[in-house]
């Protein structure tokens, strides 16, 4: 493993090693060690064209947990043509000596681009990009059902998950469909016709339009944010027969199964897709999810740049 | 190929090594034996049960991962973490028990040395090994040794356990006949 771009170049065996190695992580953090020497003397950038709180902090306290050197590039009102500027900024980058550049950008395919052109040797890690994927915020959600859900070990075979909402513009749920599919979970998408992308069929998932019908079989329900800055055009009537139909509130709660959990990428809309209440409720594993992307993001930045690097080992007539 | 220690002998030694220890810390209370992964881990729980038996107690093992502490990590793929567990949750004030398998450059020992001061602050630091093969790259020593194996530095020392590997066996590889 080079670069993280997409779920779809991790193999299973490959993303359960992230896991393992997070739990770990996680499990020394949880002690006395909050740090560690292991990526003293690595710079770490963290290249944000789009707005961005909870990924770019949990990364960059991924990075000074393992005693990197972080630094944050905000690149947003850049007003040059976005190939071009990606182009300059990979350059600048090198030229800073960034061992790993971690991108969100509003293109699909941005991370993709900065890894294959040779502009910069750096290892990339997609935070993000346009509506493609967001990999590490799959790995976080992966995780934390794993550790709900599966004693926290091998893979997540026999959990079905329902994912709710806005599949059309999410990046987490395109990731989230092929990190749990991978790893042996059942995906159901419950959203209205409107929101379920085209060519949905292709991706071997069961789909849903009513999730009163659904909740009842469901280990794990993830809420999606509706993503208001892309509701231009009517994708439903109004907020509130949304959040009627598919929003998670406290009677359709009722209805989950014993062990089941509430999950929410962030930001929330309360009283939208979920009410204060379910983001509150006991079930509700929201919190957690932030503080496992740290331990993710550690395993994540150790495991790209913790031994020798790609080039490090190809320089050196080494192989992986 | 050669064997060097066999079954017998590495019980027996292990079991000299339990003495040594409690000799050493004048009985087990304060003891914390924390072994290293893979092979050292099990060692020192072998180490723990003898100890158990020999005082009537109940003695615990834990494992170190010094995997984060390396020096040498920038020099091959990246390592996969293995368990850190300490009993009784600290180290604070306990005479700490390394223990490993195989003792050569003496770099293990300073990584776990780094993990240790991370955890916090034992009252000792002592070393058991199995097998001290020389070599060494740094000043460290070992308080208890099984078998001083005098190697060069071209020969590698395994050693099988039947926890893993299916018998109890110490081998020395690439020695010229």
């Amino acid at each position: 493993m080079k670069h993280l771009l997409s779920i779809s170049d991790l193999s299973k065996d490959q993303a359960i090693e992230i896991l393992d190695t997070a739990s770990e992580l996680a499990r020394l953090s949880e002690g006395a060690v909050k740090k560690f020497p292991t990526l003293r003397g690595r710079t770490v950038v963290n290249l944000f064209f789009e707005d961005s709180t909870r990924t770019r902090i949990s990364f960059e306290a991924a990075a000074k947990r393992l005693s990197a050197d972080v630094i944050n590039f905000a690149a947003k009102g850049s007003s040059v043509s976005k190939g071009e500027s990606l182009k300059d900024t990979a350059l600048t980058l090198q030229a800073m000596g960034a061992d790993a550049v971690v991108i969100r950008h509003g293109a699909s395919g941005a991370a993709h681009q900065l890894a294959k052109q040779e502009w910069m040797k750096g290892v990339v890690i997609n935070a993000g990009d346009g509506t493609h994927e967001h990999p590490t915020q799959a790995l976080l959600d992966a995780f934390t059902i794993r550790r709900h859900l599966k004693s926290n070990k091998g893979d997540l075979s026999g959990v079905k998950v329902g994912i709710i909402g806005d599949i059309l513009h999410s990046r987490v749920a395109r990731s989230n469909i092929l990190l749990l599919k991978k790893l042996g979970a059942e995906v159901v998408l419950i959203a209205p016709p409107t929101l379920i992308p085209v060519g949905v069929s292709d991706w071997q998932v069961g789909v849903s339009y009513s999730l009163d019908d659904e909740i009842k079989s469901l280990d794990v329900v993830m809420a999606l944010r509706v993503q208001k800055e892309r509701m231009s055009d009517l994708y439903f009537p109004t907020e509130r027969e949304y959040a009627r139909g598919y929003g998670l509130n406290s009677e359709r709660m009722k209805q989950m199964k014993a062990k089941s959990i509430v999950m929410h990428p962030g930001p929330m809309n309360r009283g939208l897709e979920i009410s204060a209440e379910s983001a509150d409720s006991q079930r509700s594993v929201i919190v957690e999810q932030v503080a496992n992307g740290v331990s993710v993001r550690m395993a994540v930045l150790y495991l790209l740049l913790g031994g020798a690097t790609f080039k490090e080992l190809a320089s050196s007539g080494e192989s992986m | 190929m050669s064997v060097v220690l066999n079954s017998g002998e590495i019980s027996r030694a292990l079991r000299r090594i339990s003495h040594e220890i409690l000799e050493k810390n004048h009985g087990s209370e304060n003891l914390l034996l924390l072994g290293i992964p893979t092979r050292g881990a099990y060692l020192s729980r072998r180490i723990a049960g003898a100890i158990s038996e020999i005082e009537k107690t109940e003695l615990e093992s834990g494992t170190l991962d010094i995997t984060m502490y390396r020096d040498d990590l920038r020099l091959k793929a990246p390592r996969t973490l293995l368990p850190t567990s300490i009993p009784g949750g600290s180290i604070d004030g306990k005479d700490v028990v390394l223990i490993d398998d195989v003792f050569y450059s003496g770099r293990t020992i300073r990584a776990a040395l780094d993990a240790l001061n991370e955890l916090g602050r034992p009252k000792s630091v002592q070393l058991a090994v199995l097998i001290d093969r020389g070599h060494r790259e740094l000043p460290i020593r070992a308080d208890f040794v099984g078998k001083n194996i005098p190697t060069a530095k071209e020969e590698s020392v395994r050693v099988h356990l039947t926890e893993i590997d299916s018998l109890d066996e110490v081998l020395i590889e690439g020695r010229s006949q």
